[in-house]
């Protein structure tokens, strides 16, 4: 272990690198989590007990979804990769942040503000209707402005590296503003109906825009939630498990096979639609080709672990980082096989992809990012280390039991639900109605809200532990026995 | 040729463009002479140390 003051010239000077909003991005991340995995219990809870939507127009389903949607993919998953990618450009660049703690604190107000006037235009029934691309045109507006700012300040630091080489993660993070932008760009080309008003039309109609609404979609998924995620795992898991990744060669092979590839999967949301049948075949296509670099970077995580497996029973914030990478693996293994025609026509508008969904952002997103934060926050507050690695123990335990407990209900439901749809009696009727399908998944969608109070709870866990970590106490608890390797080093 | 027909044909064949671009990536990342490069590159994040942490939660 190196000790601080035992390594002459690799202290740091004070304010070496712009700290002070990485802190704040990352408390936010934990106060997000929060308020969207409650407002995701809580719709789910609407459909199982429809009741509970209160006979409301703001708090009914429809508007509350976003609101779940919005603050764990943008508000928490965002505030995460913020944290994140300027915490990893600084320490690999061995360079400040282009623009300093000014620059840092208009991103982070700046995308706060975003996150508000999404989630408050939601609530009021303001929307554009589009999947994970509700904001309104105002608010797109300014996001696009914080957004140019965050790219930038990202390659003015690359720009004034004192390290030669820019490390992978970085390539990923920088793949993921980019993109994040052109989609955004993209997908929001809308004229508004009078200035004032928060209504607005998008200048594509039709299968056009369905077609532009689901390669953002899609790549919303692939460069928000993939591939920003992906530098997290570059990073962190080789920093917490001590060792270099297992293969940088393969990594750079990951970065550009995604990049060439993902893009064109977007059309598998819309097979047996109006939209071209060359279309569909091609997004099924480039979906299947993408089960490689999606296992190839599975892989490269996974075994920077190798010769260290011991670290699994003894770091709950490593089972944090390899169970994140391991659904990883999961979700991009069945993504692929529901993006295939025949299976889609029994998976498409069930539940099925609903679970599938809530595998790669409960077990690898929330994972990946849980990992960081309990690796990233003792050292941002200067702390020796986090409060307790039991409470992270549990967090674990709490989260995985949620998870499969969701996931494994909306693979019964969805799975069933499909299987109703389609049966037909002797006579070629339909054999189920569709109140009777709702009525079959009712169990089911108990079972999710359950599972989601499970995971709730642990992040709760979560933000006691980061709330006591950063008040400096250190909890008094049985330490983990660190095998024969550990004590060698 | 004028610059029309240039631009046409390299457009016809654009797929071929970007897997030839794909390849030469392959190549770059597993030349042997590349390996010493890379194997530095890979422990970038382990030399960081000193900013108050020893790796450890």
């Amino acid at each position: 272990m190196t000790e601080l003051a035992a390594t002459p010239g690799a202290a740091p000077q004070t304010g070496q690198y712009a700290d002070k909003y990485i802190r704040y991005f990352s408390v936010a991340a934990v106060f997000w989590v929060i308020i969207g995995m409650t407002m995701g219990v809580y719709i789910a809870s609407e459909l199982a007990f429809p009741a509970l939507n209160l006979g409301l127009e703001w708090t009914s389903f429809g508007r509350l979804r976003p609101v779940h949607t919005s603050g764990v993919v943008f508000a928490f998953g965002g505030s995460a990769l913020f944290a994140t990618s300027f915490y990893v450009v600084q320490r690999t660049c061995r360079a400040r942040v282009w623009g300093g703690e000014g620059v840092m604190g208009f991103l982070f107000w700046g995308y706060q503000a975003f996150i508000l006037m999404a989630a408050s235009g939601y609530v009021m029934g303001i929307t554009q209707g589009k999947e994970y691309a509700e904001p309104e045109w105002y608010a797109d507006l300014w996001l696009t402005v914080v957004w140019v700012t965050y790219i930038a300040a990202f390659v003015g630091t690359l720009a004034k590296r004192k390290e030669p080489h820019i490390y992978v993660a970085n390539w990923f993070f920088l793949g993921f503003m980019i993109t994040v932008a052109l989609l955004h760009l993209g997908n929001n080309v809308n004229v508004p109906v009078s200035l004032l008003g928060a209504k607005s039309y998008s200048v594509v109609s039709g299968v056009q825009s369905a077609m532009v609404q689901w390669w953002y979609g899609h790549n919303a998924v692939g460069f928000f939630l993939t591939a920003g995620f992906l530098g997290i795992m570059y990073y962190f898991v080789p920093k917490q498990a001590e060792r270099p990744v297992y293969s940088y060669r393969l990594s750079i092979v990951h970065f550009w096979s995604l990049i060439f590839m993902y893009i064109w999967a977007g059309p598998h949301h819309l097979h047996y639609t109006s939209l071209p049948d060359w279309t569909q075949t091609l997004g099924m296509t480039f979906s299947v080709m993408l089960w490689m670099p999606s296992w190839g970077g599975m892989f490269n995580g996974i075994m920077t672990l190798s010769g260290a497996w011991d670290k699994l029973r003894t770091d709950p914030i490593i089972r944090f980082l390899v169970t994140s990478i391991a659904f990883y693996g999961m979700s991009t293994f069945e993504g692929p096989l529901m993006a295939v025609k025949p299976v889609n026509a029994l998976s498409h508008y069930t539940d099925w992809t609903v679970g599938h969904v809530h595998s790669g952002a409960l077990g690898w997103v929330a994972f990946v990012s849980f990992g960081a934060l309990y690796h990233m926050i003792p050292k941002l507050w200067k702390r020796e280390r986090l409060y307790s690695l039991r409470l992270v123990s549990l967090h674990f335990w709490l989260a995985t039991i949620g998870i499969i407990l969701y996931i494994c209900a909306m693979w019964v439901s969805g799975i069933m639900q499909g299987l109703m749809w389609r049966a037909y009696d002797a006579q070629g009727f339909l054999q189920y109605s569709f109140v009777e399908t709702v009525a079959a998944m009712h169990p089911f969608y108990e079972i999710r809200a359950l599972g989601g109070l499970f995971y709730l709870s642990g992040a709760l866990i979560m933000a006691y532990n980061v709330y006591r970590t950063i008040k400096g106490d250190v909890r008094t608890e049985k330490p983990y026995v660190t095998g024969p390797v550990a004590v060698a080093a | 040729m004028d610059l029309t027909q240039l631009g046409a044909m390299l457009h016809a064949y654009w797929t071929v463009w970007l897997v030839m671009v794909f390849i030469g990536i392959i190549v770059y990342a597993m030349w042997p002479g590349n390996r010493a490069k890379f194997e530095h590159a890979g422990r970038i994040p382990l030399d960081d140390e000193g900013q108050g942490g020893t790796g450890r939660g």
